[in-house]
Formats: structure tokens, sequence, C-alpha cells
């Protein structure tokens, strides 16, 4: 039970890293390294903030700021200095670290003795003792709901609709007399909050800022993202009839939404690294399972689409 | 009324590949006129519209509508007033979104970039409309993605996503050009009857000698940066695709082709 209650709490804090590289990666197109150095940046601005006492609660809206300002850089580099984005998001990942180290003061700030979001006076005295192992998971889930409710939300909004068309097709924003720059400034922007907030999460739920957090956070967002989106998008089990045709003859299908698709490959994809741990390999071997995992989904993927393509 | 003035055009300045695309080069475009322009590759047409939106800076000269001077408006700023159709119908849609989506997403050209809902329940019975016209059946597919759509589908969905909203000129480069001729002849119909409907102000590069004929007001002929032939009005009309073929060869004799 506890190892599942893990799962379902670590998978959680990265469906919320998840649906800021959802962004970047699916929508724009833009390989964003940036979150390498804004998920760790959530964390050491949530450990300092707690540490000079202001409002766990209050600490998710800040984190979320400090990663959209990091995310806007990113996005001014790469828009305004024309620099490539890839090396946009290189630069300021690299610039990021030193700058987490500033923003915590060391490599390492431990918040133990604090109140958090998942372990406040309020908590104690409110919540049954049977629920408390629970508490974290509920929390986390009501988080990372929320998160996914203001996106899809988001979505369906004219600057979300700008949104999804400049990763489509540049042109046509162009042509709708938008500046393509801002519309992915702004998605930048959004993503980085949305990671930095993961970091936030995680902060409070491990209790400990740690610098090395960041390290690998881009191929971890990444894989759930692929996960998600290969394995649940076009789930026909929950598909919802919504085509509208004449005669019926075609009927339009759509899976899961991606939203949703890319919390339940975050979900699958910590199930698969605690199965690897259980299976004998040490704690010190997370990043490799992570890379071999992520590369074991990526040639998988590709695959189906070979198949796909030669059937076609 | 479009005015250049004097462009100037080089392209890799310079270099020792400067080539000269506009010199001195002067265009009145009055309201309301159809022009429709041809020419052989490398001639300057497809510079010309995008010198007009924006899309290449210019080395000399300058454009105004209507009297004011846009020379260096940013593109996008200029596209308010502009519709342009490629000739690939895929840069004048988004595949990865709906018919609906597409279509609220050039309704709502010109308004602000903000958190209102993204499509207007109210415009569904407009859009289905606008879409019954093309005679295509897209009405009744507007939870399809655009991506799924052929060649032909996509490019009058784009034709008539750059002329819903409200602009003044439309700017066509040669977007019959990617598609079959019965496709090609329905868009250009589509064409015909939008620009009467709405009395656009039209410039339409093609390479197809009839639609330069039969449609337009104005025919301009470029080669090597200068319009060689410019008539309108009763001139225009007398024109035909032999004269222009003829012109051709004329000019690929002068040239040693």
């Amino acid at each position: 039970m506890s190892i599942i209650i893990g799962i379902l709490e670590e998978g959680l804090i990265y469906a919320i890293l998840a649906l800021g590289v959802y962004i970047t990666y699916k929508i724009l197109d833009f390989p964003d390294l940036s979150v390498d150095g804004t998920f760790p940046m959530g964390a050491a601005v949530t450990a300092m903030l707690i540490m000079k006492g202001v409002s766990p609660a209050l600490t998710l809206p800040l984190a979320f700021l400090a990663g959209a300002l990091a995310g806007c850089v990113t996005g001014f580099i790469h828009v305004k200095l024309r620099v490539r984005d890839l090396l946009s998001g290189i630069i300021m990942m690299t610039a990021l670290y030193s700058l987490n180290l500033r923003i915590a003061g060391k490599a390492n700030l431990p918040i133990f003795s604090k109140d958090t979001i998942f372990d406040n006076s309020f908590f104690a005295q409110a919540v049954p003792e049977p629920v408390k192992p629970y508490l974290a998971v509920l929390v986390l889930l009501l988080i990372t709901v929320v998160c996914k409710i203001l996106l899809d939300l988001y979505l369906n909004t004219r600057s979300g609709y700008l949104l999804r068309a400049v990763g489509d097709n540049e042109v046509l924003v162009t042509s709708l007399a938008k500046d393509k720059g801002m519309v992915k400034l702004c998605g930048l922007a959004i993503s980085n909050g949305f990671v930095a907030l993961a970091g936030c999460v995680y902060c409070q739920q491990k209790g400990f800022f740690e610098i090395s957090t960041g390290t690998g956070a881009i191929v971890i967002g990444l894989a759930n993202v692929i996960i998600g989106t290969k394995l649940f998008k076009n789930l026909r089990l929950f598909s919802a009839k919504t085509g509208e045709n004449k005669d019926g003859q075609i009927k339009h299908r759509s899976g899961l939404k991606a939203t949703t698709a890319v919390i339940l490959g975050s979900l699958v994809y910590r199930g698969c690294v605690a199965l690897a741990i259980s299976l004998g390999m040490a704690a010190s071997d997370l990043k490799l399972v992570t890379a071999v995992l992520f590369l074991i989904i990526l040639v998988l993927s590709s695959q189906k689409g070979k198949k796909v393509n030669t059937h076609a | 009324m479009l005015e250049l003035n004097h462009i100037e055009k080089y392209y890799n300045a310079g270099t020792v590949h400067e080539m000269c695309m506009f010199q001195d080069f002067s265009m009145k475009i009055s309201e309301g006129q159809f022009v429709s322009v041809v020419g052989s590759n490398g001639s300057g047409k497809t510079s010309l519209l995008n010198i007009i939106c924006g899309s290449i800076p210019l080395d000399g000269g300058s454009i105004r509508i209507n009297g004011e001077d846009i020379t260096h408006m940013p593109e996008y700023r200029r596209q308010r007033r502009i519709g342009r159709v490629y000739q690939n119908p895929a840069m004048g849609t988004c595949p990865s979104m709906t018919i609906l989506e597409n279509m609220s997403l050039a309704d709502n050209k010109g308004k602000p970039f903000n958190l209102h809902r993204g499509t207007n329940k109210k415009r569904i019975d407009f859009y289905r409309e606008q879409l019954r016209f093309l005679g295509l059946g897209l009405e009744d597919k507007l939870h399809v993605k655009v991506g799924v759509l052929s060649g032909g589908q996509r490019q009058a969905m784009a034709l008539l996503m750059s002329t819903m909203p409200n602009i003044e000129f439309l700017i066509l480069d040669e977007h019959t050009a990617a598609l079959d001729p019965k496709t090609a002849e329905i868009i250009m119909e589509l064409t015909g009857r939008v620009v009467k409907e709405k009395r656009l102000t039209t410039i339409m590069v093609t390479h197809n000698l009839r639609y330069a004929v039969e449609y337009g007001d104005r025919l301009v002929m470029m080669h090597q940066g200068q319009a060689i032939i410019d008539e309108e009005g009763a001139a225009k009309a007398a024109i035909q695709t032999k004269d222009i073929l003829d012109k051709f060869n004329e000019i690929s004799i002068e040239c040693g082709n």
C-alpha cells in the first residue's frame, strides 16, 4: 500500500511538471530545457519563503510567478535576441543553477520543522486519524486537478487558441495580425510557471530544497508527456462521439483530453520507476532508470509509428 | 489606395551574389481594383507581395495605404487590413485544430489576445453559413480536424478564413498552383465571388494565364523587377492568353534563353 501511495504522490507532483512540459513540447513545439532550472527554482523559492515564515499556501502562486518570470526570460532570449530555442533553454538552465543557489542561500535547505501544505497545524486538528496517511495524495490530487482544469480552460480561450496555433502554423498567427513572438513568450511563461509550481510542491512534500533535483527534470517531464499522449490519447474506451455528420456514416472520435492523458502518463511512468527500484535497483540509480525508461518509451513509440505508416 | 513609391530591394546586398530585385519601382493600386500579376520565375511577383505584406524589409522607397506610411510597420500589424492566401494550402489553416476552432481564430482576428472564450457559440450558425457558401459540405464537419481535409478543402478554408474578418486587401500568392485543375477551378470561382461580394482590393499572382485574363480588371506582367505590361479597363479586357505568351517568348529571346 505504501508503495502505491508513494507512486501516487510522486506521480502527481511530476504530473504538474508534465502539464508544463506538455505546453512547450506538444503545443509550442519548443524544446525548452530551462525546465531543469525552473523546477528547482520553484523549490528554492518555496524553501526560502517558508523559512521566512510565509504561509505555505501562498508559496504556490508565488512559485508559479517566479517560474513564469524565468519562462519570460527564456522567451525574451529566443524571441527578441533571436537565439535558437534549444540554446535559449540551455542558457537559462545554466543561469538558473547559480540563481537558485542564491535564492536558497545554499545547495541544501531543509524545511522539516516548518508548516507545509501537507503538514500544518490546521490539518493536524481537522483531519481524522484514519485519513492522515492519504492526506498528501488528496492534497496533491486537488492541486493537480485544479491545474489541469485551469489549463484546459485556458487552452479554450482566445489566447489559448493562439498558443495552439503558433505551434501548429506560425504563419497563420502572423496572418491573424498577432505577434507570434509574444504568443510564444506567453506559452513559455505559463509552462515554466507550472514547472516551478511542481518544484514548490515537491519541496514541501520532501521537506527540503536540494539543488540537484532539477537534473533530469526535463527528461521526466518529456517521458510523462510522451507516455501519456502515446498510451492514453487515443484510448477508445473513454472516447466520445463528437463528430457531426449528416448521414452519420463517418463519426469523428476523439480520445481522452491531452491534459488527462499526460497526468495518467505521469502515474504510469512513476509506477515503472518504482517497479525498477523494487526489482533491486538502488535509489542512486534513479536517474539511470529514468533515462533508460525514457529511451525504451521513445524506441517503442517510434516503432509503433512505423507500423502504422507501413499499413497506411 | 495602395502606393508603392520608388521601391528598392536587393538580395544578398554587399556580397558577390548581390541581386537587384527592384530599382525605383513604383505602382499605384486603387481601391476595389483586382490586379492579376503574371511573370516568369524570379521576376519579382512574390517579392512584390512580400514587400506589401512586410515579410521582407525594403532597402529604399516607401509604401502607403490611403496616405498612411506603413513602410516600417511590422508584418503582423499590417495584416490587420490584409488577408493573404498562400500557394501551400497548409499555410492558411491549423491542422491540429478543428474547423470550428479555425473559424473562431479567423473571427477573432484583430480582437485582443485575452481570456474570452475562443469560440463564441452565438457565431456557430454564422460559421456554418459561411462554410455552406464554399459548397464543400464542411458545415457538417465542424468538429473535424483541419489536418484530415484535402488540399482543396484546406485552401477553400484558408480563403474563407482570410476574407471573413474585415480586411481591405486580399493577397493571393499562386493560391491555385498546388491544386488539381478541377479544384483550382472551384477555388478560383470562389475567389471571384468573394472579391466581388466584399469589394476587396485584390492582388493575385498566378502562373495560370487563363485566370489572369479571365479574372480581374487590371493585368500586370513582371520582368526583372519591372512591370512590362500594365493594362486596365478596356485595354485589359482585350488582352488574350496568346498576347501574354508572345510577350513571354519575346522576353526569353531577349534574355538569350
